[in-house]
């Protein structure tokens, strides 16, 4: 029997069962093995695609090594950004203080590499010990006539979420710093877009043909200089909204640009995430040319799906991911495909994600926020899921119980966004479920 | 505080001021010692400190091991990190004991709860209620040496918190150094041949379990704590590991408190380490080796004549935990393989001397050793060298890709392969998997490299 944990009984409902208030956003229970990782990871991984900065882990060299090359975000130039920097703090640098280490380390990566700009990722022991990294970066900056970030990452400072949200602040002290001069009026920034196995790309590719100017993708295939500038752009579309929808809601606040979300997984989403770009710049050539995106690549899609669809009627997914907008999708998707979801859950929803998400879900359908393994496996069995889709921590739960599994996370290889995308996921998922592996398993 | 840039370099060059790690040959300390504590029955680890300490271990543990991995955290936040992480800890042993319903506890530090100070043995002297199970306090500040160190202390923790004197019993101790599941799978088999034994730590099962019917809470599998009491009332200990700068572990302490005599050797890979585990079971237990375990050595011998042409002065590098590249260099250097470079990542100051120590001394068998040295710098001393192959585990891809030439992957992690769980390092069987793999891929690159297609090589 696995039991739910006193103080996790409110972040697990099933629909339709029980009145509906769901506990969020808050911290970890002690004790429960959380999904979640901390603050740092928080951070890293929002700022983690900028490929033409140093990013250096100052601490003990564990968080540096457990983030190298952690996430498959792709860079069409530089690759800094696949390094692991860490200042590697020994037990005399916490007595005496590891301010003189991180110096000298900016020094020699800045020479060895000539960054556009550093980031300094504070982690739990240097808000002990004290060091004073923002002088250390502003001496360093000034001597070196580049951006030297610091960020409050240190891992015990709240939820991943106040991670993204320190990334956020970095972001926003870059942006406001460029010139503009070539950003043209029909330009956007692409927020929250990491460029996993090149998906920045094709979004990139369909803002084109729409003859819209991406101006700086924050942060996948990312760069400096473009963030510096994008606050010339005329809009901000935000994707994986859980990370980067305060510095949209900043940018709007600071330089007067609006912000929309989207989200680019499933066709249903790319379809509307192009059309609402479109509408906003009100222009009849830019919404003509997104219907043509969108209507000729249907036009190849459905056929392809059909097949799949056919196989995978009446399946069933239980999804658990980091942010909820992607759980959205993906209900959409799976949805389109025929198959029924059993358990939908994120790390880091809020209440109007959570109120949405039962909106969306069947009956029956249980519904969690920061979830654990144990939790994850009793639903899974109890609903009998044929599939679970989430990222590397999901994985062997599921294939311990002789169930399929879709990464949707840092470490896949296949882009999942956009309508090939939705091909590719299709097909993701039709491999993992209909495979004859899992006719021999115990636990099926 | 401005310094010339030409002496730092030449500084990073000499390794004197090791200022920036870039991309670590290393881990941090509670890593090895979670992987210990998978290898005790009905245990689970709580990781005192932030929740991602215990979430990015679990997720690298999970990348090798294919296994779930589930460890617990106390999760600090701002309030435990200023006042103190007692009442997280409280909580999450309760919340823990709850849901898991474990026989142990391993309670691991990290570097934040070590330095604000938090004194685990009185917080958790403190709990009253509930029945009691033991509990494994742990020092593991990642700012004091790597994951390897991690992975011994959790073993002197778990023995000091368990083992005690009974009557005399005439069981053997093998105390395991940070090695696959096959391999302690291995040992287990062999150590069966000579006596009763104990082997702590034995995940050979909670890390590379069989597909499960129902979520196991705490995978079967693992030493039972009765068996590690009974260590302290053993005939002997076999400590396998460790013998680079650590004061104190496991078989020194047995030792120490119990008058558990002590033979502390390698890890048993190659020949003469294996001839050294074989021959001490042997001893130990005054029993004959087995006709069987001759015969694998005489195969190994075989296969070591049938190879030697193919090795004998190939370069290698190799790189990993102090005790598998002291050990693999052993082997190498037994097949006639020239250690371009022997490198690891963590720095006790006596890896050097194991090393030489270790290796068959022949025309240039060593050339470079190197300890506390990242991969950058490993890339760097590699640069003149001209390897033919590297030998270690999955972080030196890109080092290997640099040069074109193979990786036979071995230790942990192995995050781009199938299967890191179930390489064999030790014993005569060990060996000779590891000698097939790297004649295959020298045979491979010869045949890649050549203008005529060979059918023989």
């Amino acid at each position: 029997m696995i039991e739910i944990l006193k103080e996790r009984k409110n972040q697990v409902f099933e629909k339709g069962k029980s009145a509906y208030d769901i506990g969020c956003e808050q911290s970890s229970a002690a004790g429960s093995v959380s999904q979640r990782a901390c603050v740092f990871c928080g951070s890293r991984v929002v700022l983690y695609p900028i490929a033409d900065a140093v990013h250096i882990v100052h601490g003990p060299v564990g968080c540096a090594a457990y983030t190298w090359d952690i996430r498959g975000s792709m860079s069409s130039g530089p690759e800094l950004h696949r390094l692991s920097f860490s200042t590697d703090l020994k037990e005399k640098d916490v007595i005496f203080g590891g301010e003189k280490k991180l110096y000298n380390s900016l020094l020699y990566l800045i020479e060895r590499y000539s960054p556009n700009a550093v980031f300094v990722y504070s982690t739990c022991i240097i808000g002990i010990i004290g060091d004073d990294v923002e002088a250390v970066c502003r001496r360093v900056s000034k001597e070196n006539g580049i951006p030297v970030l610091p960020v409050h990452s240190e891992g015990f400072r709240g939820t991943k979420k106040d991670g993204y949200r320190s990334a956020c602040e970095v972001l926003l002290k870059l942006t406001g710093t460029g010139d503009v001069s070539d950003v043209r009026k029909n330009s956007i920034n692409i927020l929250g877009e990491f460029n996993l196995a090149g998906e920045a790309w094709i979004i990139r590719k369909y803002y084109k043909d729409m003859g819209i100017q991406v101006t700086a993708t924050l942060t996948g295939d990312g760069r400096i200089n473009d963030i510096r500038k994008a606050h010339g752009a005329s809009l901000n579309v935000v994707q994986c909204s859980g990370s980067m929808t305060y510095l949209a809601q900043m940018m709007e606040r600071e330089f007067g640009i609006p912000y929309i979300r989207v989200s680019y997984f499933g066709m249903e989403d790319v379809a509307r995430a192009l059309y609402d770009v479109a509408r906003h710049f009100n222009d009849e050539d830019i919404l003509e040319k997104a219907r043509k995106i969108v209507t000729d690549n249907m036009t190849l899609l459905l056929p392809e799906l059909k097949k799949y669809k056919e196989k995978l009627q009446g399946k069933k997914a239980a999804i658990y991911v980091g942010g909820a907008f992607k759980a959205f999708s993906l209900i959409k998707i799976l949805r389109y495909l025929g198959i029924d979801v059993v358990l939908a859950g994120s790390q880091t929803g809020n209440k109007d994600d959570y109120e949405l998400l039962r909106e969306m879900c069947d009956e029956g359908t249980i519904i969690v926020d920061d979830s654990n393994p144990l939790e994850l496996s009793k639903y899974v069995q109890e609903k009998k899921a044929d599939l679970i889709i989430g990222g590397v921590k999901e994985r062997p739960i599921a294939y311990k119980l002789g169930i399929g599994f879709c990464d949707h996370n840092h470490e896949r290889k296949i882009p999942l966004a956009g309508f090939e995308g939705m091909l590719n996921f299709t097909k993701e998922i039709y491999r993992s479920v209909m495979s004859p592996v899992w006719r021999f398993m115990p636990g099926r | 505080m401005i310094i010339d840039m030409e002496s730092r370099k030449n500084n990073i060059k000499e390794g004197l001021d090791n200022i920036v790690t870039i991309n670590a040959c290393k881990l941090c300390t509670p890593l090895g010692a979670c992987i210990a504590f998978k290898g005790i029955q009905g245990c689970m680890t709580i990781l005192h400190g932030s929740q991602g300490c215990a979430t990015y271990i679990r997720r690298y543990l999970i990348s090798h091991y294919r296994e779930p991995i589930d460890i617990a955290s106390s999760s600090f936040d701002e309030n435990a990190a200023i006042f103190g992480g007692g009442a997280n800890l409280v909580k999450s042993i309760s919340n823990v004991r709850r849901q898991y319903n474990p026989e142990v506890l391993a309670i691991a530090t990290s570097c934040l709860s070590e330095t604000i100070g938090d004194d685990i043995e009185m917080i958790v002297k403190g709990i009253e209620s509930e029945e009691k199970i033991p509990i494994i306090p742990v020092s593991t500040a990642s700012y004091r040496g790597t994951h390897r160190e991690g992975f011994y202390a959790a073993l002197l923790a778990s023995v000091k918190s368990l083992a005690e004197k009974k009557d005399e019993s005439s069981h053997i101790n093998i105390i395991s150094g940070m090695l696959s599941p096959e391999d302690i799978r291995y040992l287990k088999a062999i150590a069966g041949e000579f006596s009763d034994f104990v082997l702590l730590p034995d995940y050979s099962e909670t890390l590379d379990s069989g597909s499960w019917g129902e979520y196991e809470k705490i995978a079967e599998g693992g030493t039972a704590i009765e068996d590690i009491r009974s260590m302290g009332s053993a005939a002997g200990t076999i400590e396998l590991g460790g013998s680079c700068g650590l004061v104190s572990t496991a078989g020194k302490y047995l030792e120490e408190k119990f008058e558990v005599p002590l033979k502390n050797i390698s890890l048993p890979v190659g020949l003469r380490g294996s001839d050294l585990l074989i021959n001490s079971l042997s001893k130990l237990s005054g029993k004959e080796i087995p006709e069987s375990i001759k015969k694998e050595r005489l195969r190994l011998l075989d296969a070591y004549a049938d190879a030697h042409k193919y090795l004998f002065g190939v370069k290698a590098i190799v790189y990993g935990e102090e005790d598998l590249a002291v050990a693999l260099s052993s082997f190498l250097s037994e097949l006639g393989i020239s250690i371009v470079l022997c490198a690891s990542g963590s720095n006790t100051g006596s890896f050097k001397e194991e090393v030489e120590k270790s290796i068959i001394d022949f025309d240039e068998s060593v050339t470079h050793i190197a300890e506390g040295v990242d991969f950058e710098k490993i890339d760097e001393i590699a640069a003149e060298l001209e390897a033919e192959i590297v030998i270690g585990n999955s972080k030196g891809y890109k080092l290997a890709s640099k040069f074109g030439i193979p990786l036979i992957r071995t230790g942990f992690p192995i995050h781009d392969r199938f299967g890191g769980q179930r390489i064999q390092h030790v014993g005569y069987k060990g060996a000779m998997m590891l000698l097939d793999n790297i004649v295959n891929a020298v045979l491979e690159t010869q045949q890649k490299n050549s203008s005529v297609i060979y059918n023989y090589m």
